[in-house]
């Protein structure tokens, strides 16, 4: 079972950044625990400290302004995010996302930075923040530095925080005008992880509605949530058609690195990057038109 | 120490408890075998069954994920505490008078599912009845018997016959 821990519950973020520069390598912060408790369980994890985050409700909040568009703190739960009217307003690709996010138990305590820490390269929300262009604010007793998404994965289950560090916010910028973002992914049963997931973002010029920006972002295709740069250069400076969807699509697939496991084998997996790269940014394209 | 036993103050069932509870001990430990509140189903162990959902300040939340320390001060509600005395609550007549319950094993957690749905939305669609207990299986397939007895159930909690 779950080995031995020394454990701390901090109130503060404070408290919780000392304890952490104190026992650096040797702790693991702890927030909902529905990821990090499973690799516990097994074996996988096995730290020192636990100092259990949980508690800081002042990481737990949804803000919404024009200009600085989205911030959601590190312990807000996936259910909250859920049913946010905020976000279901301004960002409804999220909570579109938190849907099919696990089960309502997960989302019930599970919160949206503790997922992210974990690192699993086929987490849903990593993919669609990527798209959303968000960033991460890391803060440790010396001070606040903000990183990029798609910077912030490194590995499987690596991510780029200090031994000192802890995720404090995720802040989604106001997208574009026109522009939409949508995010699905291969699912057996619904709450799966997916076998592969696409989260795509594509903004429209005003008036002749070709394709200004995209971005195209792929769950469980490689060692982290990856980015297709390529098939997003497909797509930019283009009046998007269907045939350039599956351009794109296949595009992706060779960018894509995918495992081979029970799940399915990478051949499958580049298969289906296909389908869901040309099928998300057909319904992002379909968005980013509503919004023109 | 590592490992030092840590004292935990939690309320279950609406009664206040003082425990003293080694960290690494899992929810469910605590309330099937510090409290012996054994309705609370050990199913899998591994957040995949959803037989351990209790209820963590009135949301459904499963019991084998949750280390006990981290509900020090809260509100826990386990199937023990959804009965009133003798009276069973609406969920669980409906189950009964349905045929929902079959082996028995899982409906402890499709129960506690159920009423956190219930209790925030008493008008719920078939669809939302479908996700509130889409974490919860049932190794006999019973999902529409227990569907539709939520659905008997909501009516009635709304006054309906």
């Amino acid at each position: 079972m779950i080995a031995d821990f020394d454990y701390f519950a901090p109130k503060t973020v404070k408290e919780a950044l000392s304890l952490l520069s104190q026992y650096r390598e040797g702790a693991k912060m702890i927030a909902g625990g529905q990821s990090m408790l499973v690799v516990m369980k097994q074996g996988l994890l096995a730290p020192e400290y636990l100092i259990d985050i949980k508690g800081i409700t002042a990481l737990d909040y949804i803000k919404y302004d024009e200009g600085k568009g989205l911030r959601i703190g590190a312990l807000t739960i996936h259910r909250d995010i859920e049913k946010s009217p905020l976000i279901q307003k301004h960002f409804g690709v999220l909570s579109e996302m938190e849907r099919n996010l696990a089960t309502v138990q997960t989302r019930n305590w599970g919160t949206i930075g503790g997922n992210l820490c974990h690192g699993d390269p086929a987490g849903d929300p990593a993919p669609v923040l990527i798209a959303l262009k968000a960033k991460l604010k890391l803060a440790s007793s010396g001070g606040e530095r903000i990183v990029e998404m798609e910077d912030f994965s490194k590995d499987y289950l690596e991510v780029a925080l200090k031994p000192d560090e802890m995720l404090t916010e995720i802040q989604v910028p106001a997208p574009p005008p026109h522009t939409g973002t949508a995010y699905q992914k291969l699912m057996v049963m619904k709450g799966d992880m997916g076998i592969v997931g696409a989260a795509v973002s594509i903004t429209l010029k005003v008036g002749d509605g070709v394709c200004q920006d995209a971005r195209i972002a792929l769950g469980n295709c490689a060692s982290t949530p990856l980015r297709a740069p390529k098939a997003e250069k497909r797509l930019i400076g283009e009046a998007v058609t269907d045939a350039l969807l599956v351009e794109a699509g296949e595009v992706a697939a060779a960018e894509a690195a995918p495992p081979s496991d029970v799940h399915g084998s990478a051949e499958y997996r580049r298969e289906m990057v296909k389908v869901f790269v040309k099928r998300v940014a057909r319904l992002a394209l379909e968005r980013a038109r509503a919004a023109s | 120490m590592k490992g030092e036993p840590k004292k935990l103050a939690l309320t279950v069932n609406g009664k206040p408890y003082e425990l003293t509870v080694k960290s690494n001990t899992l929810l469910v430990d605590v309330l099937r075998k510090e409290l012996k509140l054994t309705g609370t189903k050990v199913g899998c162990l591994d957040s995949a069954c959803g037989a351990c959902t209790v209820h963590i300040d009135g949301k459904a939340v499963r019991s084998c994920s949750v280390l006990a320390l981290q509900t020090n001060g809260r509100q826990v509600t386990t199937i023990e505490g959804v009965a009133d005395g003798d009276q069973l609550h609406p969920i669980q007549e409906a189950m009964v008078e349905h045929g929902a319950i079959e082996c028995g094993f899982c409906t402890p957690g499709m129960v506690m599912s159920a009423k956190a749905l219930l209790d925030e939305n008493p008008s719920p669609t078939r669809e939302e009845v479908r996700e509130a207990i889409q974490g919860n299986l049932c190794a006999d397939e019973g999902y529409v018997k227990y569907i539709e007895a939520i659905e008997i159930a909501a009516e009635k909690m709304r006054g309906g016959q």
